[in-house]
């Protein structure tokens, strides 16, 4: 059945945007600059609403649409431009364009008094460009290019305020941690080539079908080598240093780019390779440590973050490894799932945050907060529906989703059992540290004294509730609903055999340690403000080692940054460039000087000397061409003889 | 009597011709790069032209082609030309310098 679907209309309008506001918006008023930057994703919106429309529950699809044109044809390698929609790029593109929408509007908001409002807002448009290129694509290569531009766009609006150095820093660290990433997926990429022939994802995964007894193996390298682009743009150990260093970008930037889709895509890139990663049993295993690692050492670090935006960082990561968790044990409809409420609770915990900072004046120290429920009502209460959403309370978003994935690995075979443990640790150091959060910032007195709260405007309250919103309701569709949808894009899930009794235990489990979580901090920050200081101050070295967030920095530094520097320095500075090719430069120069000095006596300027030379030319030739004449035919005079 | 017509009707060689103008070019040759006076170096040019002119024709008439014969006739144009532009330019320099030494003339050198 042949539908138009209009794909290439998604990614198409955001860069129509990004174009205009980046070519005319300077001269624009604010106006049109705004009008043009929500146009494009509210149209890029309501095309995927359209497409899921005639989704309809997905007999249609998948759809594919291939530009005519192919884009590289080189021998026996074909690459096309071709969109796929499917239940997962579905799914995932409705997160992407809805949120992304409803942070546009935030941003007109929270942006409104910047310098370089129509720089920001096409670099906003970029990303959704990137971003919906790399949910879209239907080879692995065009999703490396989204992938690449996502990388660019984030590079971009981390650095939004470049004359401030950290700020300019951070961008080149989440750039350059990225490139260690891209490095890991380009090996992939190569390897899957030499391997198929081919980067077409559905043509990747009918091969391997074809041939059960494939497993391991060259699979678990491309696996292996994925999931080293993945760490590195989803902020997995040991890429993920840049991710808290990000938050120097503008708020809306931390909630879409840094926390609701572009950190996603690493989740995203191994369910859409999910074919690879189920016959290495090895890589999957691999995945699934690596998440559930980052999961229980970010919330750790996230326990004593003073800057409200790095708690909610260190949050992010620690949600990613989970999402990480989910997919390490093949329940890639629950990764997806909880990928999906993620972006709605932590998009709205960070523009909720950013209401605050807004609110404040700036102030981004948690510990000059306090008392602000009364001040900031709307955001107070968006906010307590993220924080019971993410800690994991019933009937809210984050509950359903980081149960499934707590259940899918409690029932995943050899090491499940271990995996569910760490989830279930890191879902008590959630709650507790989010809700920690949640009482230096909105509850008690205020511990600032010179600064008026005022709530934001409507163009920024709105989206908090509409997020607020999604965030109750956005797990009640059911992971057994939500599966069975994406079973034909991720394959289905093996949690059909739970029994009842297993799933409630486990269930109220979660929820009792997300009530423990909540229990410890209303104890700590309510009843006896006093008590987390005492406790610092009883265990000075666990508690610096924390604060310092395990010296991750400072050994990277030690170990690659400063060899790296060095190197650079002395080998690459002093001896290559000053002494190999400056040196090499300047016996050049001095050749050409020398010749030139013999050469310029003959420049005499003497009418007469250039004759002689001329004539003396002449003759030369003359001779030349004269003498072998002679010697031939006396040569043949003499034959004749 | 009938010898000096015998001689008259007599066809000159043709190495003759191919000597004489082999003579006029190296004169003309010999002639630029001796004289220091630019318009006897101006003269020796156009000998040495005429000298080629001369072998042009020479060669015509060997090979009965009419092309040697047409050469030289552009041949005559651009010396005429050349005159022209050369006088002009032996003036200016003369106005200018006051002299017209070749060896005087010498401010293009580095």
């Amino acid at each position: 059945m042949n539908v138009h679907l209009h794909l290439w209309l998604i990614p198409l309008l955001p860069f129509a945007g990004f174009l205009f506001n980046g070519i005319f918006g300077r001269r624009l008023p604010k106006a049109a600059v705004t009008t043009v930057a929500l146009l494009a994703p509210l149209a890029s919106l309501i095309v995927v609403l359209n497409a899921a429309v005639a989704a309809g529950s997905g007999a249609l699809l998948p759809v594919t649409e291939t530009c005519p044109r192919s884009w590289i044809d080189a021998g026996t390698l074909h690459i096309d431009f071709s969109f796929v929609l499917d239940q997962l790029s579905l799914v995932m593109l409705l997160v992407v364009t809805g949120v992304g929408f409803i942070i546009h509007v935030y941003s007109v908001g929270y942006m409104g008094h910047e310098e370089g409002y129509w720089r920001f807002f096409s670099y906003l448009n970029l990303f959704l460009f990137f971003m919906t290129v790399l949910v879209l694509a239907g080879n692995a290569l065009l999703m490396f290019v989204g992938w690449e531009g996502v990388g660019l766009a984030s590079y971009l609006l981390i650095g939004f305020y470049f004359r401030r150095q950290s700020a300019a820093d951070a961008g080149k660290k989440a750039f350059i941690v990225n490139r260690i990433g891209d490095f890991g997926f380009l090996i992939g990429l190569f390897l899957l080539l030499a391997n198929f022939g081919t980067l077409t994802f559905s043509d990747i995964a009918s091969k391997i079908s074809a041939d059960p007894a494939m497993t391991g193996g060259v699979l678990t390298a491309i696996a292996l080598c994925l999931l080293v682009g993945a760490t590195g743009k989803s902020a997995q150990l040991p890429l993920y240093v840049w991710l808290p260093d990000a938050m120097e970008g503008p708020t809306p930037v931390s909630a879409l780019i840094h926390a609701a889709t572009m950190v996603t895509a690493g989740v995203y890139m191994i369910a859409r390779t999910h074919f690879i990663f189920d016959r290495s049993p090895f890589a999957l295993g691999v995945v699934a440590i690596v998440g559930a690692a980052t999961a229980l050492f970010a919330a750790t670090i996230g326990l004593v973050q003073n800057d409200i935006k790095r708690v909610l960082a260190y949050s992010t990561i620690s949600q990613l490894g989970y999402m990480f968790l989910g997919c390490g044990v093949a329940a890639y409809s629950a990764a997806i799932f909880h990928l999906m409420t993620h972006a709605f609770f932590k998009a709205l915990l960070f523009l909720a945050a950013g209401s605050v900072i807004h609110a404040l004046g700036g102030e981004q120290d948690l510990r000059k907060m306090g008392g602000l429920r009364k001040q900031i009502p709307i955001t107070f209460w968006t906010m307590t529906a993220a924080v019971i959403a993410i800690a994991g309370f019933p009937p809210f978003a984050g509950f359903f989703s980081k149960d499934a994935i707590l259940l899918a690995a409690f029932v995943h075979g050899p090491g499940g059992k271990a995996l569910w443990f760490v989830g279930l640790v890191t879902a008590l150091l959630t709650s507790f540290y989010m809700f920690r959060l949640w009482y230096l910032a909105f509850m008690g007195e205020s511990r600032s004294h010179d600064v008026h709260p005022h709530e934001s405007p409507w163009s920024m309250l709105g989206p908090l509730v509409i997020l607020a919103l999604l965030s109750v309701g956005g797990g009640w569709i059911g992971i057994g609903r939500f599966a069975a949808y994406l079973a034909p894009s991720v394959g289905a899930s093996s949690t059909e055999e739970v029994s009842f009794g297993l799933e409630v235990g486990l269930m109220v489990l979660a929820v009792a340690v997300a009530f423990i979580g909540w229990f410890i901090a209303d104890r700590f920050y309510r009843k006896r403000p006093e008590r987390p200081a005492e406790l610092a101050a009883s265990m000075p070295a666990g508690y610096g080692l924390l604060t310092n967030k395990y010296y991750v920095d400072e050994i990277y530094n030690a170990a690659f940054v400063r060899p790296v520097m060095m190197f650079s320095k002395y080998v690459l500075e002093w001896v290559v460039d000053v002494a190999i090719l400056g040196g090499l430069a300047l016996l050049l120069a001095g050749a050409a000087t020398f010749c030139g000095a013999i050469l310029q006596r003959w420049q005499s300027g003497n009418l007469r000397s250039y004759a002689a030379w001329l004539a003396l030319g002449a003759a030369a030739i003359l001779l030349f061409v004269l003498v072998p004449h002679m010697f031939g035919s006396t040569g043949i005079t003499l034959a004749g003889h | 009597m009938s010898s000096t017509v015998q001689l008259l009707q007599q066809e000159v060689p043709l190495n003759c011709y191919l000597l004489l103008s082999a003579v006029l070019f190296c004169l003309g040759a010999a002639g630029f790069l001796i004289k220091r006076n630019l318009i006897t170096v101006f003269m020796s040019i156009e000998l040495m032209l005429n000298a080629v002119n001369l072998s042009f024709v020479t060669f015509a008439h060997q090979w009965h082609q009419v092309k040697g014969q047409i050469f030289v006739f552009f041949v005559m144009m651009v010396a005429a030309a050349e005159a022209a532009v050369g006088l002009a330019i032996i003036i200016a320099v003369f106005r200018a310098r006051a002299t017209l030494a070749v060896d005087r003339i010498d401010l293009m050198k580095l």
